[in-house]
């Protein structure tokens, strides 16, 4: 499957196109929020990888696709100041139609999608087998991104995505 | 004779962490001697019941009708909730051993 396209802002206004990453190495979609006990708690991890695999032309979108109006703590404002206060450097995207979150079949927050150089897809699911357990590393994320950057099949290629729903605008 | 508080667990099916919540409450209710069984456990379906109940989230305990991690000012709503273990990491179900040591405390004559 081939990853569906994108333009979407991040906290600061600026706007990044999925279709900018054809030819990059690997890139990792990841939908998130603010809000989800599940997502916070795997977030270092996914930071980590993020800064881990900089080098290697890796680059972690994060994606907001939740409806704002029901839920405050992940409205644009609420994302910015997250974004400042922990100091992120992944960007942080507003789906603020949810229509990204629709394409990609994102179930949970958090959900992880690895892209290769093609935009295909070559793994979804969790970052790794236990929120509760930073040891796990995101190795699942991580073992897929070894995968796609040698040119090999990610094993697994898909798992689970556990976490809170997607909140989906009624 | 002193009746025994209730004791429930509420949950919304958005969040996936009721199960671990149940086996956690339960366990420990077990290991004070209490029947794990007299756990009633209570579904909120709507924002109008979250609102009604002061349902800050899933899951909720409550001992007495009293909510076992009071978090004042969070408002009510069908969302998961977000509780720190113990060294400080958030979690989407309670710290088993500080959900041991509130039983204890609500629990005790």
């Amino acid at each position: 499957m081939t990853a569906p396209l994108f333009d979407l802002p991040d906290t600061e206004g600026r706007v990044h196109r999925l279709a900018d990453r054809v030819g990059a190495p690997a890139t990792v979609v990841v939908f998130t929020c603010n809000h989800c006990p599940y997502a916070l708690a795997w977030h270092d991890r996914i930071a980590a990888v993020a800064d881990d695999y900089a080098g290697k032309g890796l680059e972690v979108l994060c994606i907001n696709s939740n409806d704002a109006s029901r839920y405050p703590a992940d409205s644009p404002e609420a994302m910015r100041e997250r974004v400042r206060t922990e100091r992120w450097r992944m960007p942080y995207l507003h789906d603020a139609t949810q229509v990204v979150a629709a394409a990609y079949g994102a179930r949970t927050t958090p959900d992880v999608f690895v892209l290769d150089g093609d935009l295909e897809l070559r793994y979804r699911g969790a970052p790794d087998a236990d929120h509760d357990d930073p040891a796990q590393n995101a190795s699942w994320l991580r073992g897929a991104i070894d995968a796609v950057l040698t040119g090999t099949e990610p094993e697994p290629a898909e798992t689970e995505p556990i976490g809170c729903s997607i909140k989906w605008k009624s | 004779m002193t009746e025994n508080p209730s004791i429930e667990l509420l949950w919304w099916e958005g969040c996936p962490s009721t199960p671990a919540a149940l086996a956690a409450l339960r366990a420990a209710l077990a290991e004070q001697g209490r029947d794990p069984e007299s756990v009633v456990v209570r579904e909120i379906r709507t924002d109008e019941q979250a609102a009604a109940e002061a349902f800050m989230g899933s899951p909720t305990i409550r001992v007495g009708g009293n909510d076992l991690f009071p978090a004042a000012g969070e408002p009510a709503g069908l969302t998961c909730r977000i509780y720190r273990l113990a060294d400080g990491r958030p979690s989407p179900t309670p710290d088993p051993e500080l959900l041991r040591q509130e039983l204890t405390r609500r629990l005790s004559p």
